[in-house]
């Protein structure tokens, strides 16, 4: 029974974590009584788990996730959409659009979504062995328009998103700007022009900084910083 | 080569007992790793081992084309070992040459063991290895690089692997064989391995070695190993590390918004622990359970059920045609 590291040490793959009665986590793995790294990421432990929060890889889909794709392809019975995946979602008609319009849809699906449109959908199963299935039936799911589309590592989406929204809501608040988060690492703003700009340049350090702390303050005076000089100059 | 010419062309050990570049017999080339250095690939890496200097970029796990090469359950590794046209002194043709395949191949077989494949089915990670300048032991150093670039790209893997050619020069074992020893010296061993678990992944041999020989130079092999391993590691922490040190905090604050609560709904599929019970696997146990119970009253009464079931069956039609 030890354990070889401090809460939020960052590790790398193969490096011992926990020997003993301990159990792994995601980003662990466990081999005769020994728990190591998988990933390179933080290391925490919760109760007797230890995991690793990863801070690099793809995005897997997972039932009930919000994420923003776009369509590649349009199929006898729905949409293929790319989700910035391993692997291309597929939204039938049924889940497309309401249930009112479907066999009006099914005539011609470019009129709902057209290749190259880009859409937030809901992950509704997931299982690695056949394509996610998606829906944008639901409160704010279906087309965008406008704005502009960024992206971030997404593991790190979390980060963004912060504890119980509060890094996302600090962002929206400050900037007065629409901000969409895709669990798959794909954001989209939309606002003002140089509010815009603003929340870029904070999505991006966050995603540089997301494995340090204090994160929502050091953000939220940069943005401050640059909102008042900002102002500033359309003053001049 | 005969042990003859070697001697009298070319020494490779000096009356210092020194090597054609300086070094003991048991030391290794100067190395520089970095990582991260590319902005395009989801992993990268980079190395100077001698005078080798080598890419690596990872992608993946990413959508698999042609869709007929998808492995059902697990994700398809792809290696391409390519060496630049001005890597060696003569130009090298840029057609991909029969070397450069055998070297991609015995690449994958040595990254392969050591990652998850099974987590990505269907799915294809895809690596690339370019060698700008070319020097002995060229295979160990992309493999080195390329371990380095799948841990960036967030890969997961059960550890680094690390590579270095032992060998055998006028007589003597020596450690990571540059260019002329490996093209005139007696033996040529290129070693990689998982220096935490101690296993080897790609072992070929070039040459004329005795069982005694071939354990010494195993031997000195991992101790090569378990130094390049340790700037391996240092190398990625430090790719983090830095912008910690340049926001200058490291805090041990477990509550902090870093976590991802999610993170708990894959735990191993173990009892789950008194303070948090996560809500799916109650579910399926109630179904279980459920489940489990029919055929326990099954056993007993077994024809009961069988009778039952027509009965059932024609209520409905009754009620369709009534």
């Amino acid at each position: 029974m030890s354990i070889h590291f401090e809460q939020q040490d960052i590790v790398v793959p193969g490096q011992l974590l926990a020997e003993g009665d301990y159990r792994h986590g995601n980003g662990a793995f466990k081999e005769h009584e020994k728990i190591f790294a998988a990933v390179i990421g933080l290391v925490k432990m919760k109760g007797k788990t230890v995991y690793v929060v990863p801070l690099q890889g793809q995005y897997i889909p997972k039932a009930r996730d919000i994420v923003i794709g776009t369509v590649i392809e349009i199929t006898l019975n729905g949409w293929l959409v790319d989700i910035h995946s391993p692997y291309p979602a597929m939204l039938p008609v049924m889940h497309g659009v309401s249930r009112r319009d479907a066999t009006q849809a099914k005539e011609n699906l470019r009129q709902w979504y057209d290749v190259g449109e880009t859409i937030v959908a809901e992950i509704l199963a997931a299982d690695r062995t056949r394509d996610p299935l998606i829906t944008t039936r639901g409160r704010g799911l279906g087309k965008i328009r406008g704005g502009v589309l960024t992206h971030v590592i997404p593991t790190r989406v979390p980060r963004l998103i912060g504890r119980k929204g509060s890094m996302i809501n600090m962002l929206k608040t400050e900037l007065q700007t629409d901000i969409v988060v895709g669990q798959n690492g794909v954001v989209w703003v939309k606002g003002r022009p140089e509010r815009v700009a603003i929340a870029l340049d904070a999505i991006r350090q966050i995603q540089r900084e997301a494995h340090t702390s204090g994160l929502t303050d050091r953000i939220r005076d940069t943005i401050s910083a640059k909102l008042a000089e900002s102002k500033g100059e359309s003053l001049e | 080569m005969s042990e003859k010419t070697s001697e009298e062309k070319t020494p490779l050990i000096d009356s210092k007992g020194l090597r054609t570049d300086g070094r003991k017999l048991d030391e290794l080339r100067p190395i520089r790793l970095e990582v991260g250095n590319l902005s395009r690939p989801d992993g990268s890496a980079y190395i100077e081992h001698g005078r080798n200097k080598i890419f690596a970029a990872v992608w993946g796990p990413r959508e698999l084309h042609p869709r007929h090469l998808a492995i059902a359950d697990r994700a398809l590794l792809r290696v391409t070992y390519r060496m630049a046209t001005f890597s060696v002194s003569d130009r090298k043709r840029p057609a991909p040459s029969r070397r450069e395949h055998e070297i991609s191949m015995v690449i994958r077989q040595a990254l392969e063991p050591m990652l998850f494949m099974e987590l990505y089915p269907r799915a294809a990670i895809d690596v690339f290895i370019n060698v700008l300048e070319a020097d002995g032991g060229s295979r160990c150093a992309s493999t080195t690089v390329a371990s380095l670039a799948l841990a960036d790209a967030g890969i997961p893997m059960r550890g680094l692997v690390a590579g270095v050619a032992v060998g055998k020069i006028d007589g003597k074992i020596a450690m990571d064989m540059n260019d002329i020893e490996d093209k005139i010296g007696e033996a040529d061993l290129p070693v990689v391995m998982s220096p935490e678990r101690g296993e080897i992944t790609l072992l070929q041999m070039d040459g004329k070695l005795t069982p005694k020989e071939l354990a010494e130079a195993l031997r000195m092999a991992e101790e090569g190993i378990h130094e390049i391993h340790e700037m391996q590691k240092a190398v990625l922490y430090e790719k983090y590390a830095k912008i910690r040190e340049e926001v200058g905090e490291v805090s041990q604050d477990v509550d902090d918004d870093i976590l991802d609560d999610d993170i708990l709904e894959d735990v191993a599929d173990e009892e789950p622990l008194e303070e948090e019970k996560p809500k799916k696997p109650a579910a399926l146990k109630r179904k279980r359970t459920t489940k489990a119970k029919k055929p326990d009253s099954d056993e007993p009464e077994a024809e009961k059920p069988k009778a039952a079931k027509p009965r059932k069956r024609a209520k409905p039609k009754e009620e369709e045609t009534s």
